[in-house]
């Protein structure tokens, strides 16, 4: 249904568009990447190998590693229940795991440190114990977690439900086990989803700073992630630097978008493969 | 519990206790006891304490700020949402393509690289700032540049909400209306618009609740000054930052519950929008 634009007003809206796309995105995108390389390749190089910087990667690096397998495990899990089973309290579970979404990362940061801090009885058994939560890797693990726990479920729902189970139920009818017909028949169905759940879910955890900066503590050199480090050297005004920071992210950014495209061309050709192959057979 | 009363439909598949105990117990310990923790922490306030910490005249000016901010930005994302999903849907050209691709960027750039890149853009010696400044408009550091950062995180939403419904939309219906005598602007108002609301009051909602609690891109370009462009978000970080945790965990207890009453408002009119096209 989309065409060439027929008339002057659709090349005027065409134009409009294009120049909010330009000034708003790609300009933005122009303007990180001009300023890392701006005073050059050596200051650039000097401010990736420079030693706060490597831990800042590290550490994001880490929070990454683990949040993402965590909150895959948890998304196929809680997406295979509410779109594989009709029970009570379903919707309540849709929900609640659209809390994370709806709530101001600041405020998600406090929760999660009232409820691990030393004023909790959490907290103090905790400490007791000599282990801190609380302004250390281990706490911005648990709070990127959180901030980003809805995605791969939310991304699965609707395609999972739109599949429907009768691929499944075929496969257990013709004598395979629920653990086999989930790896030979669901798994090759979403996996393109699934791809790009865990992609939008490692951008969002790496670029994760409200919550993050709630719970952080801010140690140079322990506790600082590529956000914060980026805030930190813009406080310092080390332009350059904050921005090479930046670019690594904007980096990051477009490979999430380049993976989205991707996976919608090949939903797209899959459809149109599907449509074509049933007209074949009404003929 | 008798399994007929829990199931609305019997299960067919195997692997119900896994999914949904791993469920609830994920949900319930990294989102439900970290949110009950907040009302637990407060309840040894007292109601007037209470009171005094979220009506303190800097907050109020703070929920002031954010909202008409918010409500600023999300109307913006409402116009330029529809304007980008409508190109899209509509028209073929050249760098269609990479225009439907760029407009996750907001979603993909962490917030603090979108703060740092909006302020630097619009300062008044940016590249765009100084076009501005020769008018005398201040952009960052202002109210301005706090309803652009705004606008820029949450700028997906509307466009993603409109793009399926215009798909569609088939434009037969828009050339009846023509064709029955209706210029085009009076067909967009009459016959496209009307089907569009459910989605684009969806879309603009959730750019208003997201708009709500940004705090990344915020603080880098608002000035952050008390009164003026203190949003509720940094008035918690503020409280937190003087070691005021009370102060704090009140302020974000009022910011939880305006998210959570305007989540679940929309989820409702998803579900009632849902039922109506049901029902034809």
């Amino acid at each position: 249904m989309a065409q060439p634009p027929r008339n002057p007003l659709a090349w005027l809206l065409i134009a409009l568009a294009m120049t909010l796309v330009v000034l708003l995105l790609v300009l933005p995108l122009v303007l990180i990447f001009s300023k890392a390389f701006g005073a050059g390749l050596d200051v650039l190089l000097a401010n990736l190998v420079d030693s706060d910087m490597q831990s800042a990667i590290r550490l994001t690096l880490w929070v990454a590693a683990i949040t993402v397998p965590v909150n895959l495990v948890f998304g196929v899990a809680l997406a295979w229940c509410v779109t594989r089973y009709d029970f009570r309290g379903r919707s309540l579970l849709l929900t609640v795991i659209d809390l994370p979404f709806a709530m101001s990362p600041v405020v998600a940061g406090l929760c999660y440190l009232v409820t691990y801090g030393i004023t909790s009885p959490l907290g103090q058994w905790l400490s007791a114990h000599d282990i801190q939560v609380m302004f250390s890797p281990i706490g911005i693990t648990l709070v990127t977690i959180f901030v980003t726990c809805p995605y791969v479920a939310r991304i699965l729902i609707p395609l999972m439900e739109s599949q429907g189970s009768d691929e499944e139920q075929a496969a257990l009818t013709l004598g395979a086990g629920g653990w086999q017909a989930f790896w030979h028949v669901t798994l090759p169905n979403i996996k393109w989803a699934l791809l790009y759940g865990v992609v939008i879910t490692n951008a969002r955890a790496v670029g994760e700073f409200g919550a993050v900066s709630v719970v952080s503590g801010a140690v140079r050199g322990q506790t600082l992630t590529l956000p914060l480090h980026v805030e930190l050297l813009h406080m310092d005004y080390n332009t350059v630097g904050a921005f090479t920071a930046a670019g690594l992210l904007a980096c990051m950014a477009l490979l999430t978008l380049v993976i989205k495209t991707l996976m919608e061309w090949h939903q797209q050709r899959s459809q149109r493969l599907a449509a074509a192959s049933s007209d074949g057979d009404t003929a | 519990m008798s399994s007929a009363l829990f199931f609305r439909r019997q299960p067919v598949l195997p692997g119900f206790t896994l999914s949904f105990g791993l469920s609830v117990l994920f949900v319930s310990a990294v989102i439900l006891v970290p949110l009950t923790a907040l009302p637990l922490y407060l309840s040894g306030l007292g109601w007037a304490e209470y009171w005094q910490l979220i009506t303190d005249p800097r907050v109020l000016a703070s929920y002031q700020v954010t909202l008409k901010a918010a409500a600023l930005a999300a109307v913006a994302n409402a116009l330029i949402g529809l304007l980008l999903a409508w190109v899209l849907v509509r028209y073929r050209f050249p760098g269609r393509r990479l225009m439907d691709a760029l407009v996750d960027l907001p979603f993909a750039l962490p917030t603090a690289v979108a703060g740092i890149t909006l302020t630097t853009l619009f300062a008044s010696n940016g590249w765009l700032g100084q076009w501005f400044h020769r008018f005398d408009i201040q952009i960052t550091y202002a109210v301005p540049g706090l309803v652009l950062a705004m606008a820029f995180t949450s700028l997906p939403f509307v466009v993603r909400a409109l793009q399926p419904v215009l798909e569609d939309l088939s434009v037969d219906y828009e050339d009846a209306a023509r064709t029955l005598g209706a210029n085009r602007a009076k067909s967009f108002l009459y016959v496209v618009l009307p089907h569009l609301r459910p989605a684009l009051i969806t879309g603009t909602a959730l750019a208003f609740i997201r708009s709500l609690g940004e705090f990344g891109a915020v603080i880098f370009i608002a000035g952050n000054i008390p009164f003026e462009t203190e949003v509720t978000s940094l008035m918690i970080f503020v409280r937190l930052q003087e070691y005021d945790y009370e102060a704090a965990a009140a302020v974000a207890s009022v910011v939880l519950a305006t998210s959570l009453l305007l989540l679940i408002a929309v989820q409702r009119l998803q579900h009632h929008y849902l039922k109506r096209l049901q029902g034809n």
